[in-house]
């Protein structure tokens, strides 16, 4: 810590630069012969995984980074924190090169992954604990000041004896974020944090990093598979898909931009056959005078007024259609749709 | 193009670089207070298994009074129950021998140790000393000391009941310098061992399963190490050989020592030459590990 001196409180915590990974995925041949031809010559497929992403993250920011499965997201975290060397292009993390892998830059980053555990399975968190004290060498009064504070923010003050082994899922996950955050990382990556959590543990878990944000600034980017870990804490989504980032700014940015459609809710005086309603779009659900339809962007003046000429109309709502599902149509898109960005233009 | 960022990171990556370092070169007094805390932290943890320890031991005590019938059975067949020698041994000798050997194995040997680290490079958990402030060998070491710490004292009791059971084998106590030699000579088995299994399970970054590959060294060691019974009794290439491997220290040079087989004014040379085999295998560990590394930031992760 005394040999390295950062520059860090100017710049961002994150900056990338065409940052790309390719991996050489062998392929397995088909049956016995095929295993036996691959002994002596190997087939090999490359895999784009991350293809030329650039971004910079600013101090205090919370970023949802999202994707499907397979999109990149986990190989550009483990970039990020210096896990694996990228194929090229460039990143700082915390004014470092990550894959250098400098002590000092690892004593201000956590990455937790969801799915993974760090604790000492039979043994209280609090020992766990202890050993993360000896590995980040730090002093008994702020280790302790920080795992007070972070106890009592997670509300596990209590569990904090019990063997790690018999807290629930929940619990557990808020053990491992305490023990990611004693050290005071300026930067937080998570991987599915909430992974298989239910309801209630991701309220909380979702409360105690917002609030942990607020009171320490720490910068974040989280993967989620879960839109309400996203809609809760990040004002920032980055989108990526075959590698590719193809969309970077607010979260209701991203229904403005890939969502050609609006949710229009009907309410009728009286019940109504569903089949008319069928000119103006798609009828997602009809029940008696209730009618839901689905409105291409550009339409929907024209429609409405249509409507409101030809119908008698005691209430309408104007809705966008979840964020969930225009994620889920993104996601689904094949590549070629996304290979240049015009036909994203909002309208 | 920023040109403070840096550019591609093959040109500068080699083996020799410091990154995930094996060693940590600053502070090094602070690096080893570290690993000293980490080793205290883990005798609790392993504390926590203390009865299986005991249970263990006192299991692997059966074998071993079928072993000494086995051997007084030997000695019969060959009619030298009461005086006489096999390989240079006299029956007592051999069985304080099989006996010693067991203490010898108490420090060398390393149950899991190559199939955990194997296991740790498949499954990912190796991320834990890239991401953290910490080095894998140092850790892992001062981990498998505080193992060793916690074991021995929980079987020191029933260990010392089994030899004063077996008293009578033995000659009596070596001298102080011979006990001396003793003592260092399993406290360098214990490095020997460790970084011999260490070594092996770096290969878990090239092969995705080394388990049978790693019995196969297991059963191979038994016999190598002179677990089974003393070189001695072997053709004399083959003890000489044997001799001058480094797994004899996991087993037959402990006992050796004890039993005044090794001569006196050859203690201090032949304990300098199980130091560098400690030495020589930790380089190597240490090398492959840095050689996989580089494999495992490139490749996947």
């Amino acid at each position: 810590m005394t040999t390295v001196t950062t520059p860090l409180d100017a710049g961002p915590i994150i900056e990338t630069h065409g940052l790309t990974k390719i991996y050489r995925v062998y392929q397995k041949q088909e049956g016995l012969l095929g295993a036996i031809r691959g002994l002596f010559r190997r087939r090999y497929r490359e895999v784009r995984a991350v293809d030329g992403i650039s971004f910079r993250i600013e101090p205090g920011e919370i970023v949802g980074f999202l994707g499907p499965n397979g999109a990149g997201k986990t190989t550009t975290l483990k970039m990020l924190s210096g896990l694996i060397y990228p194929t090229s292009g460039t990143a700082r993390v915390l004014g470092f090169v990550p894959w250098e892998r400098a002590n000092a830059f690892r004593r201000q980053l956590a990455l937790v992954m969801g799915q993974k555990n760090q604790l000492w399975w039979d043994l209280p968190a609090a020992d766990s604990f202890a050993l993360h004290r000896a590995i980040y060498s730090l002093p008994l009064d702020q280790f302790e000041q920080t795992l007070d504070e972070l106890t009592e923010l997670f509300g596990v003050a209590h569990l904090l004896r019990q063997p790690v082994r018999e807290l629930s899922l929940g619990e557990r996950m808020k053990m491992e974020l305490i023990a990611a955050l004693l050290h005071q990382p300026r930067l937080l990556l998570l991987d599915e944090p909430t992974i298989g959590l239910d309801v209630v543990a991701q309220v909380s878990i979702r409360r105690c990093l917002r609030e942990y944000n607020r009171r320490r600034g720490v910068t974040i980017l989280l993967t989620s598979h879960y839109m309400k870990d996203v809609e809760a804490l990040c004002e920032r989504v980055m989108v990526i898909r075959h590698g590719q980032l193809i969309y970077d700014g607010p979260l209701a940015g991203i229904i403005e931009q890939f969502s050609q459609s609006k949710l229009v809710k009907l309410q009728l005086a009286e019940e109504a056959d569903p089949v008319p309603f069928r000119r103006y779009g798609e009828v997602v659900h009809a029940d008696g005078p209730l009618i839901e339809l689905r409105v291409e962007r550009q339409r929907l003046p024209e429609v409405l007024a249509a409507i409101l000429d030809h119908h008698r109309v005691l209430d309408l709502n104007v809705q966008d259609p979840p964020l969930e599902q225009v994620i889920a149509r993104v996601f689904e898109e094949p590549l070629a749709a996304h290979e240049t960005d015009s036909q994203l233009t909002p309208v | 193009m920023k040109p403070t960022l840096s550019s591609l990171p093959f040109e500068q990556a080699d083996c020799s670089d410091d990154s995930g370092s094996v060693w940590p070169r600053a502070s090094f007094l602070l690096e080893a207070g570290k690993y000293g805390r980490i080793l205290r932290i883990a005798l609790v943890e392993r504390l926590a298994y203390r009865l299986d320890f005991i249970l263990s031991t006192l299991l692997r005590f059966l074998p071993m009074l079928t072993t000494i019938l086995l051997w007084l059975a030997v000695y019969a067949g060959a009619g030298r129950l009461s005086e006489g020698e096999l390989g240079g041994f006299s029956l007592n000798e051999m069985i304080s021998y099989l006996l010693l050997v067991h203490i010898s194995r108490m420090f060398s040997s390393m149950p899991g140790l190559a199939q955990g680290i194997a296991r740790d490079i498949r499954d990912g958990n190796l991320k834990k000393y890239l991401l953290q402030p910490i080095s894998l060998l140092p850790y892992l070491l001062a981990y498998r000391a505080a193992h060793k710490v916690a074991y021995i004292t929980m079987t020191a009791v029933p260990y010392a009941v089994l030899f004063f059971l077996c008293r009578d084998f033995f000659a009596g106590w070596p001298s102080a310098p011979v006990l001396l030699a003793y003592a260092v000579s399993l406290v360098l088995g214990f490095l020997v061992g460790f970084f011999f299994e260490a070594a092996l399970g770096m290969l878990g970054f090239w092969f995705l399963e080394v388990s049978s590959f790693l019995y196969v060294v297991g059963t191979l060691n038994f016999f190598l190490s002179g677990h089974m019974f003393p070189f001695d009794l072997l053709p004399a290439t083959f003890a000489h050989i044997l001799k001058n491997l480094p797994f004899q220290y996991l087993a037959y040079f402990p006992a050796a020592i004890f039993l005044n087989k090794v001569p006196q004014d050859m203690l201090f040379s032949a304990l300098a030459t199980e130091a560098a085999w400690a030495i020589a295998l930790a380089l190597l560990a240490g090398w492959l590990y840095r050689c996989g590394l580089r494999r495992y930031s490139a490749y996947g992760g």
